[in-house]
């Protein structure tokens, strides 16, 4: 037996180790869905309708069959018998939401603008597209409706006519004497805000690749989805594929935002077209074809209220929500704003709530998860609200959050679920030292006085989100179809490497990293000892996928509870093979360590392998799993300070620093973390400046490509200026939360008030998002006229 | 993503590119893509022949022609942004040049390809118009001199017919007395102007003298802004007027009004940096 060897230091938890997973996407070796060919494969062409409402009268594919390279083509009901099911949505809020059957391609009515009415199969990509274009659909256009409130009118053209109405659902939640809050209040303030429509714009487009095995019925089915265990199950509902026939892969994935957390029409058809033909099939969206059919997020109307004392003490809130569903339900559709129904009242101590959300149906793509999520909604409406009521009493809006915030953790809210844990000034007291708060607003006052046209504007927002989907029973309690567990497997290998198994599908976030940080901490290993494998149902049966901020505080705490049985296991074996008492063993990082000798982890892995000697009752091997269902979500929060620079002359916006405060318990790996916050800002930044997706009154998507949909660069951004506070989760061993999606939840708040703060003197209290120089510049006007 | 289908065939010299040109209708001169390639793409151009430029190297230079400086139709924006000759004697070409697009852009769009293709929203078209350049066309009956005032016809149209293609720009060379601006009004780097001025004019008596401001995305053509031009000479105020028969469009990136206010705004700023200067 060899003596104990010290780990490396600096690969364990905390250490900002490189990314495993660079190399090979820095070196043109990852393993992109579009990039796959098998012999005989057929490539999907979608035919989509240019109206966003029309009847579909006849649907003639023969031209398109006559063109080269064309293997098959079908109109929507030529395909009607593949489906055994709707695509799904997984979450229906309420008994009585108004749930329409939505095909992979429609039969009857093309519902919004892009909508499927036909496919070809062709032998090339472009005889596909060629085809594509020779398809005659006779349409009968209907009027269509595009704005929420608009399709709820009465009269309004009817997007699905068997519902009689474009409401989806209506859900509330209310705890507290809310209506005598507000009677009794000394100030209420009362605000209107649209959250802009976003298009979720991953740098890999969706692409599907299907392998069929005709002869026992098998598929694998490639993808560049977030969910491939979700995929699995829902698709085999869709197609009536057994679900032990079908293997799904979501190999190297080029980011989703949470476009990718859904299960798309092109998946099932890709499914349905190889079963048909028995060949290969792959179907990649062009990035103007995505615009039409990967899901939108946000497009929700929010009404917000706040009842108060004369000091500013917050005394309730009522909120009402008004959120285009689109055409369809996705997988979460009308579940995203409700992520947000415990928020509204953010970070602040109040006694009575009040929330109601009516999804309707418009004729646009669907709105789904968009990362955040119904979180970054919350978030802007109590943040611009806190600083309206600020405006409204004359304080300082960090007066006004001082005075409200919640102190006491863990902290069951009046909305009804408990935050594990927060320390909301210290984050606060960083970002106002880290800002220079005083001097900026010093600053101001001195533009202003010397009339300088190019105002300077600083905007707080102080966040807590709910992430780490999540406690199964709650997913339950609030109609959700599925578990938010999460499984990991820990497996010695006899050589000295070790494999881990994660449900939790990497899509970007460097979980090879983080997880062999894990791995390394725990027992011992190198980190390039730790082989991290996932996105594979056959490899790894058990998962939930990645989505709402729950990779580590999920995926992440299963793999530490696996360590746990790795170790307690290799214990048992190590003592008996050193010949004590297993309470005489101490297990550091790898070795156990008994009185005299000790043995490696490595050791008892081949011990274990081999089988030759080993302890009554214990199975050879050293392979563990642990699924963790979370007691709680995780609460990460923080304190953001956006500084900009508005020209009222041209209405330009420039945000001149940005400074995160964010606290999001223990950190693994500060670089990834860092780099989560990074790009979380920069999306929240462009919804708040840049992005917007525009339909004309006809249904017309008029931000159709990147020229008009305005995603910004590293120009337009100044250097992130990142601090943290860390105050670990009581509710898992690692104190871990989550980080996916704060930047994404703390900025849009952070700027708007930033951009209304600099006009409040000129009298301006709201610009809609993007705060576009024309807005800008309209705002003025009016408070000018 | 994938072009409807056409015919391709490189040029290997202005005469068979003319003559390949005129072979059948619906051909498109390609020179650096930048242009044309999403056109193509997307669909929205379908021309039957593409006919390859690119190869013509004699295509490429910039040099000194007396009073003025002569710039290859095959001139990339990177060479024209970075060339000493136009940095020293036309500085507002080549401060312009390196406004266009990005990097990636700026190595493979040309000139030639930027005035032929008629953009309202391109930067080169307002500056040449600005400067009273003179772009050389060559077609089936030889090469003529068009000045930039009569070049330009209406959005995407030009004087270049379709059997014809633009072979050289010249800009006038500018003494040191020449005080100018470019300002380029969009919300992201690497987008075309919302608006953008060019404004040029010499210094003479305490004020300036020969002004010429022109505009990008005002109106379906780059449009000279007379009576912003008429003002800066008289030194009064020539942001006052500067939306003075100008016929801006309205899209996502701003309305016809919001153009027309911007406008005045960015000729008063492109005045007073010139003077600055």
């Amino acid at each position: 037996m060899t003596a104990p060897t010290e780990v490396e230091v600096g690969t364990g938890i905390g250490a900002p180790v490189d990314r495993k997973e660079d190399k090979k996407l820095l070196q043109g070796q990852a393993q992109w869905v579009d990039n796959m060919h098998a012999h005989g494969m057929v490539y999907l062409g979608v035919v989509r309708s240019p109206y966003a409402h029309a009847r579909i009268m006849k649907v003639n594919v023969a031209p398109a069959l006559a063109h080269a390279g064309v293997v098959a083509a079908w109109s929507g009901e030529a395909l009607a018998d593949e489906w055994q099911g709707s695509l799904p949505c997984a979450w229906l809020p309420t008994e009585d939401t108004n749930a329409p059957d939505h095909k992979p391609v429609s039969v009857d009515k093309a519902r919004h603008a892009g909508d499927a009415v036909a496919v070809i199969a062709a032998t090339s990509r472009g005889a596909a597209e060629d085809a594509a274009e020779l398809v005659e659909v006779e349409y009968e256009p209907l009027p269509a409706v595009v704005d929420p409130e608009a399709a709820l009118a009465d009269g309004a053209p009817l997007v699905h006519e068997e519902f009689g109405t474009n409401a989806c659902y209506t859900w509330t939640l209310e705890a507290g004497e809310v209506d005598r809050l507000f009677d009794e209040a000394d100030v209420t303030v009362a605000q209107r805000y649209r959250q802009n429509r976003l298009i979720p714009n991953a740098i890999e487009p969706r692409s599907v690749f299907v392998t069929p095995i005709p002869a026992t019925g098998e598929f694998t089915l490639w993808s560049s989805t977030q969910v491939p265990h979700i995929a699995r199950v829902t698709l085999s509902g869709v197609t009536g594929i057994p679900e032990s026939k079908l293997r799904v892969i979501a190999p190297d994935v080029g980011g989703g935002f949470g476009s990718k957390l859904n299960v798309y029409a092109e998946e099932a058809l890709a499914l349905a077209v190889a079963r048909r033909l028995g060949r290969a099939v792959k179907w990649t969206e062009t990035r103007s074809e995505g615009y039409l059919s990967t899901i939108h997020g946000r497009d929700q109307i929010q009404e917000i209220e706040l009842a108060a004392t004369s000091e500013g003490k917050i005394t309730a809130v009522r909120t009402k929500l008004t959120v285009a569903m689109g055409a369809y339900l996705q997988l979460v559709t009308p579940g995203i704003p409700l992520l947000g129904a415990w928020l509204y009242a953010g970070a602040y101590d109040v006694k009575g709530y009040s929330f109601q959300c009516t999804g309707v149906f418009t004729n646009t793509v669907p709105t789904d998860a968009y990362r955040g999520a119904g979180r970054p909604e919350a978030t802007f409406a109590i943040e611009r609200a806190v600083d309206a009521l600020a405006r409204k009493l004359g304080k300082d809006p960090v007066e006004i959050r001082r005075l409200n915030f919640i102190r006491e953790f863990p902290a069951t809210v009046t909305a009804g679920l408990t935050i594990d844990s927060g320390d909301f000034d210290a984050c606060l007291d960083v970002a106002l030292e880290q800002s220079g708060y005083e001097t900026l607003r010093a600053e101001q006052r001195e533009r202003r006085e010397a009339g300088n046209p190019k105002r300077l504007g600083i905007g707080l927002s102080t966040y807590v989100e709910m992430c780490g989907l999540a406690p199964s029973a709650i997913l339950g309690a609030v109609r959700f179809a599925s578990g938010g567990w999460e499984a990991a497997t820990i497996r010695c290998l006899p050589t000295g490497t070790v494999q881990v198994l994660t449900g939790s599908t990497p899509h970007g976030q460097g979980h090879e990293t983080t997880w062999s940080q894990i791995v390394s901490e725990r027992l011992g290993y190198e980190i390039d000892e730790v082989e991290v494998l996932h996105g594979d149902t056959s490899v790894v049966p058990l998962g939930m996928d990645t989505y709402g901020s729950r990779s580590l505080a999920v995926g992440g705490v299963a793999l530490y509870h696996a360590a746990d049985r790795i170790i307690e296991k290799a214990k048992k074996i190590a003592a008996h093979l050193l010949e004590v008492d297993e309470s005489q063993i101490e297990h550091v990082c790898g070795t156990f360590q008994g009185p005299e000798e000790s043995m490696t982890l490595k050791e008892v892995a081949f011990a274990a392998w081999t089988a030759h000697n080993l302890p009554a009752g214990v199975e050879p091997a050293l392979e563990e799993t642990y699924v963790y269902d979370p007691p709680n979500f995780s609460w990460p929060s923080g304190a953001h300070v956006a500084i900009v620079e508005v020209d009222t002359e041209t209405g330009a916006v420039e945000l001149l620093r940005y400074v995160a405060v964010d606290d999001v318990g223990t950190v693994v790996n500060p670089t990834i973390v860092d780099g989560q916050i990074h790009g979380g800002v920069a999306q929240g930044v462009a919804q708040a400046l840049y992005e917007e997706a525009i339909y004309d009154e006809d249904g017309n998507l008029l931000t159709g490509n990147m020229v008009s949909y305005l995603v910004p660069s590293a120009a337009e951004f100044p250097r992130w200026e990142l601090h943290r506070t860390e105050t670990p989760s009581p509710t898992n061993p690692m104190g871990v939360k989550g980080v996916g999606e704060t930047g994404a939840i703390a900025s849009p708040a952070a700027v708007m008030n930033a951009v209304v703060d600099a006009l409040a003197a000129d009298g301006v209290t709201d610009i809609d998002m993007p705060a576009t120089p024309e807005r800008v510049w309209r705002a003025l006007q009016e408070v000018q006229r | 993503m994938i072009p409807a289908p056409f015919d391709y065939e490189v040029a290997e010299s202005v005469d068979h590119a003319i003559s390949l040109l005129g072979s059948r209708d619906d051909t498109k001169v390609l020179a650096g893509g930048h242009s044309l390639l999403p056109l193509l793409r997307l669909r929205l151009a379908r021309p039957s022949l593409l006919v390859d430029v690119g190869r013509l190297d004699g295509l490429s230079y910039i040099r000194d022609a007396g009073d003025s400086i002569a710039i290859g139709a095959l001139t990339r924006h990177h060479d024209v942004a970075t060339a000493p000759l136009l940095r020293e004697n036309s500085p507002l070409v080549a401060y312009a040049a390196g406004l266009i697009g990005d990097p990636q852009v700026r190595h493979r769009g040309t000139i030639g390809g930027s005035l032929a293709h008629g953009d309202p929203a391109s930067d080169l078209p307002a500056v040449v118009l600005a400067l009273d350049g003179e772009i050389d066309i060559a077609g089936p009956g030889g090469v003529r001199a068009v000045p930039a005032a009569e070049f330009f016809r209406g959005v995407f149209q030009t004087a270049v017919g379709p059997d014809e293609i633009v072979t050289e720009v010249r800009v006038p060379k500018q003494s040191g007395d020449h005080v100018w601006s470019y300002l380029k009004f969009r919300r992201r780097a690497q987008d075309w102007a919302t608006v953008g001025v060019a404004a040029v004019a010499r210094r003479a008596n305490g004020g300036v003298a020969e002004a010429a401001i022109s505009l990008v995305s005002m109106g379906a053509t780059p449009l000279r802004a007379s009576a912003a031009e008429v003002a800066w000479n008289a030194g009064e105020d020539p942001g006052a007027v500067a939306a003075e028969g100008t016929e801006p469009p309205s899209d996502t990136n701003g309305s016809a009004d919001y153009r027309r206010h911007l406008v005045q705004v960015l000729v008063r700023r492109a005045v007073e940096e010139a003077e600055a200067r």
